[in-house]
């Protein structure tokens, strides 16, 4: 059976079956596996670069939950009606068709770093000479009083991971009444997404404009101002949504009253809102925090930039928005998969003998919509400094949109079928 | 199947694993050599020319209308667009400023790369 053959019946097959059978080695000269955890921007691309960089002499396991890829970038455009979920979902196809990544649908329950092996959730051991991990973050609901059980009832949403929960927090702004408030809390620095939340708060103040002009958005945010692209959102803010959206910084959520719909600050006085979106504070996914890679706060996993190897266990690289990140670099989906690449240059270079990279780059371009048709962006490139061990911005590169354009609205859709097509197909 | 069995250290101790592998892997010879030396240069220019790929798709060919296609083009013409753009010769609304982020060398590697892409 050729190889290709072979990827796609285990795809067919569902790797699991596989994996419970056929223990034979003999003969079969010794290929590397690498083993990826998660399959988002991160993972994905990790999982695919590891094949293209190897010219596929390297074997490679995907383990991730979800049946499809579902992006939080264009996400914030579901919450303002102009985009369907279906339009954000891609399918892993490619990676197994395309590439010979073999993918199982579940959840790695833990990590043997010193035997290098993963237990999946169903129960399979695999082994691996180089684990990825790209976990991304969860949402720390026991910061927040209350809010685990007001999520949980479905009164208080986050929808800060796309899917379904976009989904019901955007019924929840249909049937607002026009004359209502929506308020988003964001949580401290560093979390997913810096600009995210002010980019939902604008293009539901877009999706209010259009449909339910006496509504309001506020925007409580638990940092002294706003995190990304400052100017720019504050600008139109103030000339597309006069009066409409209220920016109020130092608001550190510590409390929500489900029945009230209210919030409780640190500092500040309650708010009401008719649509609470809260955001609690973030932190690596579960995985990396069990595993004891979460070695900077208990938060956030410690890497040696040029390979991204964790500083907590050999042969373990960890990217995107899980780890502690170097000055400059933000948690979004555009740095992870360019984490990723890295990762995955470093993990081929190591595992075919070849000097690592001396000095890596990646970049970042973040877009964000400030309107139905209205986008501004921030881009950065970073090189690795070999002298002090970690990522730098490179001087004089990098910066903000001069203004908001619809020729950048465009741009960002682009921007978006193509980081798609690199991380997935 | 590689992932088909389960995992048995005991027997197959791995002392080494990516030295060894190296030398089982056809086409790839150990650290040191010449042919590692082009192999990792190899390498190394792929994952560069993988910062682009976030936009332009993999490998610079970029899917829909709205990014440049890079793989195919003039070499000649793709280095002379960035030092345009980094220079602020060439007018842009992103790409100025992540031109300024590779060197000149990067540039025609860059440049020498996608061309070679079909």
């Amino acid at each position: 059976m050729q190889r290709r053959q072979l990827i796609r019946a285990a795809a067919a097959g569902g790797v699991l079956a596989a994996l419970g059978g056929c223990a034979s080695r003999g003969g079969v000269p010794a290929r590397a596996q690498v083993v990826v955890v998660g399959g988002g921007y991160g993972g994905a691309t990790a999982a695919k670069y590891v094949r293209l960089l190897s010219e596929q002499r390297i074997d490679v396991l995907l383990v991730e939950p979800s049946e499809a890829f579902v992006s939080c970038p264009i996400s914030n455009l579901v919450l303002g009606g102009t985009r369907t979920l279906a339009d954000l979902t891609t399918s892993y196809d490619a990676l197994t068709h395309q590439h010979g990544v073999q993918r199982v649908q579940d959840r790695v329950a833990s990590i043997d770093a010193a035997q290098r092996r993963v237990t999946l959730a169903g129960g399979a051991t695999v082994g691996y000479d180089k684990l990825i991990l790209s976990p991304g973050v969860d949402l720390d609901f026991d910061a927040v009083q209350g809010l685990r059980a007001a999520h949980e009832a479905g009164t208080i949403l986050q929808a800060w991971k796309a899917g379904p929960e976009t989904l019901a927090l955007r019924r929840q702004l249909e049937a607002m009444p026009d004359g209502g408030v929506y308020a988003i809390t964001v949580p401290e620095q560093p979390y997913r997404c810096p600009p995210g939340p002010y980019e939902r708060a604008s293009v539901i103040a877009a999706y209010f404009k259009r449909a339910k002009p006496r509504s309001k958005v506020l925007i409580l945010d638990a940092n002294p101002d706003v995190t990304s692209k400052g100017a720019l959102f504050k600008k139109a803010w103030s000339e597309l949504y006069a009066g409409m959206v209220e920016y109020r910084p130092q608001h550190k959520v510590v409390a929500v009253d489900a029945a009230a719909r209210s919030v409780k600050f640190e500092v500040q006085e309650d708010v009401r809102a008719d649509v609470l979106n809260v955001l609690p504070p973030m932190r690596a996914g579960q995985i990396a925090l069990q595993s004891g890679l979460a070695n900077s706060n208990a938060r956030w996993c410690n890497v040696h930039w040029q390979s991204f190897e964790s500083t907590a266990a050999r042969h373990i690289h960890v990217v995107g928005d899980s780890i502690q990140l170097a000055a400059g670099m933000p948690k979004s989906g555009h740095m992870a998969n360019s984490h990723a690449k890295v990762a995955a240059a470093a993990v081929v270079a190591e595992l075919l003998g070849l000097e690592l990279n001396p000095r890596p780059m990646l970049n970042n371009t973040c877009y964000s919509f400030v309107g139905d048709d209205s986008v501004i962006h921030v881009a950065s490139v970073h090189e690795y400094v070999a002298a002090e061990k970690t990522f730098k911005p490179v001087a004089g590169s990098g910066g903000v949109s001069a203004e908001r354009s619809a020729l950048e609205a465009r741009y960002a859709l682009s921007w978006a079928r193509n980081i798609w097509s690199d991380t997935l197909g | 199947m590689r992932f088909a069995k389960p995992l048995d250290r005991s027997r197959a101790p791995r002392p080494g694993a990516s030295v060894l592998l190296a030398c089982v892997l056809a086409g790839f010879t150990a650290t040191g050599s010449p042919a590692a030396a082009q192999d990792a240069q190899a390498l190394q220019l792929r994952a560069l020319a993988a910062t682009c790929a976030n936009c332009h798709g993999t490998d610079g060919r970029a899917v829909g209308e709205g990014m440049p296609r890079l793989a195919g083009a003039d070499a000649a013409y793709l280095a002379a667009q960035m030092r345009a753009l980094r220079d602020g010769k060439r007018p842009a609304t992103v790409m100025h400023q992540l031109a300024k982020g590779y060197s000149d060398a990067q540039i025609d590697a860059l440049a020498g790369y996608f061309a070679a892409r079909k």
